[in-house]
């Protein structure tokens, strides 16, 4: 029998998570549906890297970046933004993780019926003003309205178009020795989400951190570019989805110190108190790199001096010593004990007490 | 002294509130330096501990489902001796919750019928076969059920007030959530369209029971659950010290409270004289919460109760008085109650919740564990809440590998 029947014999919202259902669905029935040849154009990368984006080479050391991304919340707009600038900023991101800089955008919208066209309106608005004013053209898309019922409210996926000069980040260049630093708060988005749509009555001050990293990643790259070996922004699934996807894709031992990890007091709180864990809480405006070890206080430096002032460096990478250590994320607790950081798995629901 | 500076701190924590509590937690409770001090003393009594018991390593349990979450999230066994084994109990309510009453929460759900559940009960699988049967609430909900998550009864009142629908709430829980279910039935806030499947279980009989199961290799220190002794109170484990002769320490569930109540065990050791001390004291208090108490034995009566995987325990379990009948779910719909003589082993093929639950097995010596039975494909109960011994090891990586990997990197 087939690993999804057996398992599951119908989809649940696990699968739609970004952790280790979504990777297990995306490797089992997407990627093997493709034969290998069409992994990707030649020369270039896709489903053999499942990266942020893909890389279609034009010329020597340049390349086309490509990424797509559905974007759907609850709430449709919630503290510090809304799906528009959302899917903006993921777009925008999902480019840069790749070394790339970002040009055009698609958009494709499908609304529900009995929508308020004055909120769509907000929501292009935000979409189309986040783009521009990075500098990213919107060159098309599409409009659908579903009857009633068969959408919930609104979805849009958007398509981004970047072109990479030089060498792309690709994650599988990670390597024993990197640093690993996270360039912002750690969780603030999936918090911000999961208090808007939970009510346990708690006041709880914390905005979505939804944000296009352009004005970190374009000096950065320009700067540091051949030092950047790796780059992700840790969305659905969070920090601990993240490093363990590189741990796991470079063959390495990955090390976490607790105690360097930039996560709000409020928000270490707030996750605590559901039982979630903020490792696993989606960002939308922070990036997590994997950085040349004696360049990383340099580059944490640099990153600082652009703004991005709770940046830190969080982890390092190690050779596995052991066959079973490969692909494993260890964390240092506060305490000084070790585990290991597991990549987030199930729904993220609420616990008894 | 650090016991001096812990038991300070929690009287300052309980002082804060909001994002400042979290951070003096962090910096008296969590925080390394004490926690380095602590350990440094585990390791110098722990030689003369093995000696005085002649059991080594010297087993000691802890009975709560968050103890050892912190345990195993804050990496603790990596910083014991290996004279100490730290053994998880039957401290997850979710993880002994009978099939039975899960297959007819899915069955009331699919009928039509709202179903209130905590989250960590909405994934418990019930008696289904995998592939095969829905076997859990949310795979109800998939097909078709109707099925709510909420956090408490609370939530389950408001709602069923608003719309007036039919529905139940699956309670399920120790004596913590106990109160929770018996407060509102006995002030007469349930509304008529919501009755109760009442699930709720006693810790001290299962506790007995372990100590039953342990006899040849005997429990050699017990850290007592804190959130259940806020209710049922610090002398409630009483019996553990003078029937057993145990050493107890009711404990809160920061790292340094845990370190703490490892420390005390073996210094009663060395001493020779086991003795039951309230750890936490910021939270717990020797008689408990009374009116909780009194709410409780007001809405329920004590009843012979069946564990999953383990059977029948007797006066271990909580039953609605003949006077509260009405939110009585089983009673409502006409289902029978579960019975020694009609249950069966309500555990799926090899799977070793039962042993793991009673701290004869650890989850890596289950088949199933982290091969067929992950947190995203609970095949088993314990894997299914946050509480849940596999549940914790599989999301924080429990079992040895991680210490092999600091020790490998020379990095601990």
């Amino acid at each position: 029998m087939t690993w999804y029947v057996r398992l599951w014999r119908l989809l649940t919202l696990a699968h739609g998570a970004g952790g280790k259902e979504t990777e297990d669905l995306i490797k089992h029935l997407i990627v093997d549906s493709v034969p290998p040849k069409y992994w990707r154009v030649e020369g270039g990368t896709g489903l053999d890297a499942l990266d942020d984006s893909a890389l279609i080479p034009i010329a020597r050391d340049k390349y086309i970046a490509v990424t797509i991304d559905s974007y759907t919340v609850k709430p449709i707009f919630f503290p510090g933004g809304n799906i528009g600038k959302l899917a903006a900023s993921g777009t925008i991101n999902d480019l840069l993780m790749v070394g790339a800089k970002p040009v055009a955008a698609l958009d494709a919208i499908i609304a529900e019926e009995g929508f308020p066209t004055e909120q769509l309106k907000k929501i292009i608005d935000s979409y189309v003003s986040t783009l521009t004013s990075n500098d990213v053209a919107i060159i098309g898309g599409d409009f659908k309205v579903m009857p009633k019922g068969q959408v919930d409210g609104i979805v849009i996926a958007s398509t981004g178009i970047g072109i990479v000069e030089g060498k792309p980040i690709d994650d599988r260049e990670i390597k024993p020795g990197d640093k690993i630093i996270v360039t912002g708060y750690v969780g603030d988005h999936g918090a911000a989400i999961l208090a808007a749509q939970q009510s346990i009555g708690v006041k709880f001050d914390v905005e979505s951190d939804v944000k296009p990293l352009t004005s970190l990643m374009l000096p950065l790259l320009e700067k540091y570019r051949p030092y950047i070996h790796g780059a992700g922004d840790p969305t659905r699934g969070g920090i601990a989805m993240l490093v363990n996807d590189w741990a796991e894709k470079t063959k390495t031992v990955i090390v976490i110190e607790e105690e360097k990890i930039p996560i709000r007091p409020q928000v270490k709180e707030y996750a605590e108190m559901l039982g979630v864990d903020p490792l696993s809480l989606a960002n939308e405006g922070a990036a997590v790199l994997a950085v040349q070890g004696d360049k990383a206080e340099e580059i944490l430096e640099y990153i600082h001096s652009l703004g991005y002032k709770e940046a830190s460096i969080i982890g390092q990478v190690y050779e596995a010593k052991d066959p079973r250590h490969v692909g494993r994320v260890l964390l240092r607790s506060v305490t000084g004990g070790v585990r290991i950081l597991e990549p987030p798995s199930g729904e993220i629901v609420p616990r008894i007490c | 002294m650090p016991v001096l500076r812990a038991k300070w701190s929690g009287a300052l924590i309980l002082q804060q509130g909001g994002a400042e509590l979290i951070k003096r937690l962090e910096e008296f409770l969590r925080r390394n330096e004490y926690a380095r001090k602590i350990v440094k003393k585990i390791h110098e009594l722990a030689p003369n501990a093995v000696e005085k018991t002649g059991q080594s390593p010297i087993k000691i349990m802890d009975f709560c489902g968050t103890h050892e979450y912190t345990i195993t999230h804050f990496g603790l066994r990596s910083l014991m001796p290996p004279e100490i084994e730290l053994v998880a109990g039957p401290g997850c309510p979710v993880c002994i919750t009978p099939a039975y009453y899960v297959d007819v929460a899915i069955k009331l759900s699919l009928e039509g019928i709202r179903v209130f559940t905590f989250g960590d009960a909405y994934k418990l699988p019930g008696s289904g076969k995998r592939g095969k049967d829905i076997r859990s609430l949310e795979e109800a909900r998939a097909a078709g059920g109707n099925v709510v998550v909420v956090y408490g009864i609370l939530d389950a009142i408001r709602m069923a007030r608003e719309d007036g629908k039919e529905s139940v709430f699956f309670a399920v829980g120790f004596e913590t959530t106990a109160p929770s279910t018996a407060s509102p039935v006995v002030k007469g806030h349930v509304p008529r369209n919501l009755t109760i499947i009442n699930v709720h279980r006693l810790t001290p009989p299962i506790m007995k029971y372990t100590f039953e199961n342990h006899r040849d290799n005997p429990i050699r220190g017990v850290i007592a659950p804190g959130h259940v002794s806020t209710i049922v109170g610090a002398r409630a484990w009483r019996f553990v010290v003078d029937d057993y002769g145990i050493p107890t320490v009711v404990a809160g569930f920061e790292p340094i409270d845990i370190l703490l109540a490892i420390l005390e065990i073996l210094r009663q050791h060395v001493e020779g004289k086991p003795r039951l001390v309230n750890e936490y004291t910021r939270v717990v208090t020797w008689e408990g919460n009374v009116i909780a108490q009194r709410q409780i034995s007001e809405c329920c009566e004590v009843v012979d109760a069946a564990w999953r995987g383990i059977g029948f325990v007797p006066e271990s379990g909580l039953a609605f008085r003949e006077k509260y009948r009405a939110v009585d779910a089983l009673h409502q719909y006409g289902i029978k109650e579960l019975s020694p003589e009609e249950w069966k082993y309500d555990l799926p093929p090899g799977c070793k919740c039962a042993e793991v639950t009673l701290g004869l097995a650890k989850p890596t010596d289950c088949p199933h564990f982290m091969k067929t039975c992950t947190p995203g494909t609970p095949y088993g109960p314990c894997m299914v809440s946050s509480e849940g011994t596999c549940a914790v090891w599989a999301r924080f990586g429990g079992g040895g590998l991680a210490e092999d990997i600091a020790k490998s990197l020379g990095i601990v």
